[in-house]
């Protein structure tokens, strides 16, 4: 029989948090999925070798404090405006590795013209997309991406598109823009997911290398407390029913 | 051949109570305490640690990355 205190040595050592990410505790609620794709973007930045030379952008949103978490260079924009100021830094310092990360609010709604302008022109530049359908950090307000029949705090009985509108697909709008060169919709809900996920992030930062234009990487993503579920059914909920509007799998690949 | 033996570490005051690494876990290996830490969350723990494969499932899906995963050398974990 053999002992757990035998099994937790060094040398059995198969996983442990990444030396990019800060100690500091994030400030999410539990359960949310902005902490483990922090956690993937920190293991590619290990992975790569380039904690001295990545510079992150960060939203306004419920990830505004993203520079607390990962331990790179990062600027702080104003709301939506992300990719613009990507796209100052990428062309006075074009060997960083600049990526900006994003909400939906912040990139789908108030910074709609800034996302597809810097898709467009094809800046060099990777952009991590948190799509959980809701305005998180204000309290759970109707976005551009929630789904229709989605209750926010904005839409009490759900998005109806006569009075709201529909539902935004950005991923699969700047996908036929010629200015992007990878465009992915993932998720984190499963161990599978992650580890894909972790493959497109990877993905979106070499791809810098290569000088062919803006990476997106789309994570469908749960607010479990703009939502109201816990953690477990706010992955359930996205799997069934964000999913079949926002399909995962590549969008673009060149 | 003994199935592959691992264990975890969880750094329970990191940890939220979300639940997320229990479902994730292939082998049930995971609970959540009875007991609550520093913040007051019912922190994640190993219920049932000889079922541990090491798999690092339940890592990959915390948030707060609070697990760390050891999995034995299959050679030694007869
Ligand atoms: C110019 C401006 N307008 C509005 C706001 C209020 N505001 C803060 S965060 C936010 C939306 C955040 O939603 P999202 O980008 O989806 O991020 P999440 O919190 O869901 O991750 C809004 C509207 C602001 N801070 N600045
Ligand atoms: S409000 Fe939503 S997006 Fe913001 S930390 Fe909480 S669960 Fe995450
Ligand atoms: S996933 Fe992480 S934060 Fe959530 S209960 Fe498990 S160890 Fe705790
Ligand atoms: S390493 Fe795998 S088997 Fe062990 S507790 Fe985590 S998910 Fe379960
Ligand atoms: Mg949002």
């Amino acid at each position: 029989m053999i002992d757990v205190k035998d099994i937790i040595k060094p040398e059995n050592l198969v996983f442990k948090k990444s030396k990019v990410l800060t100690d500091t505790p994030m400030h999410y609620c539990p359960g949310c999925s902005h902490g483990v794709v922090h956690n993937l973007i920190a293991e590619v930045i290990e992975e790569m070798e380039i904690q001295e030379t990545t510079i992150g952008v960060a939203p306004v949103g419920c990830s505004v404090f993203a520079y607390n978490y990962i331990d790179i260079d990062w600027h702080e924009a104003a709301h939506g405006r992300a990719p613009a100021v990507a796209t100052g830094i990428k062309r006075l310092m074009p060997d960083k590795f600049v990526f900006t990360y994003q909400g939906d609010g912040d990139l789908a709604a108030i910074g709609t013209a800034e996302t597809i302008h810097a898709c467009n022109r094809g800046e060099n530049i990777t952009i991590v997309f948190i799509n959980n359908g809701i305005y998180g950090m204000t309290g759970g307000q109707m976005a551009p991406t929630t789904l229709e029949g989605m209750v926010a705090s904005t839409c009490p009985s759900g998005r109806d598109h006569a009075r709201d509108g529909y539902p935004i697909k950005m991923s699969d709008l700047v996908a036929q823009l010629p200015g992007t060169c990878y465009v992915t919709r993932q998720a984190v809900h499963t161990a599978g997911a992650v580890r894909k996920a972790k493959k497109a992030i990877r993905k979106a930062f070499e791809n810098q290398k290569r000088k062919k234009g803006v990476s997106l990487v789309e994570v469908v993503s749960t607010c479990n407390s703009g939502w109201k579920m816990s953690p477990v059914d706010a992955n359930n909920w996205m799997a069934e029913n964000m999913f079949p509007f926002y399909p995962l799998g590549d969008l673009k690949d060149e | 051949m003994g199935k592959v033996r691992g264990a975890i570490v969880v750094d329970i005051e990191r940890c939220k109570g979300c639940g997320l690494c229990v479902v994730a876990c292939p082998t049930d290996t995971i609970v959540l305490a009875d007991e609550v830490n520093g913040k007051g969350y019912h922190y994640a723990k190993m219920g049932n640690p000889e079922a541990c494969t090491g798999c690092t499932n339940c890592a990959m899906v915390c948030p707060d990355s609070c697990i760390t995963v050891y999995r034995l050398k299959p050679e030694k974990s007869k």
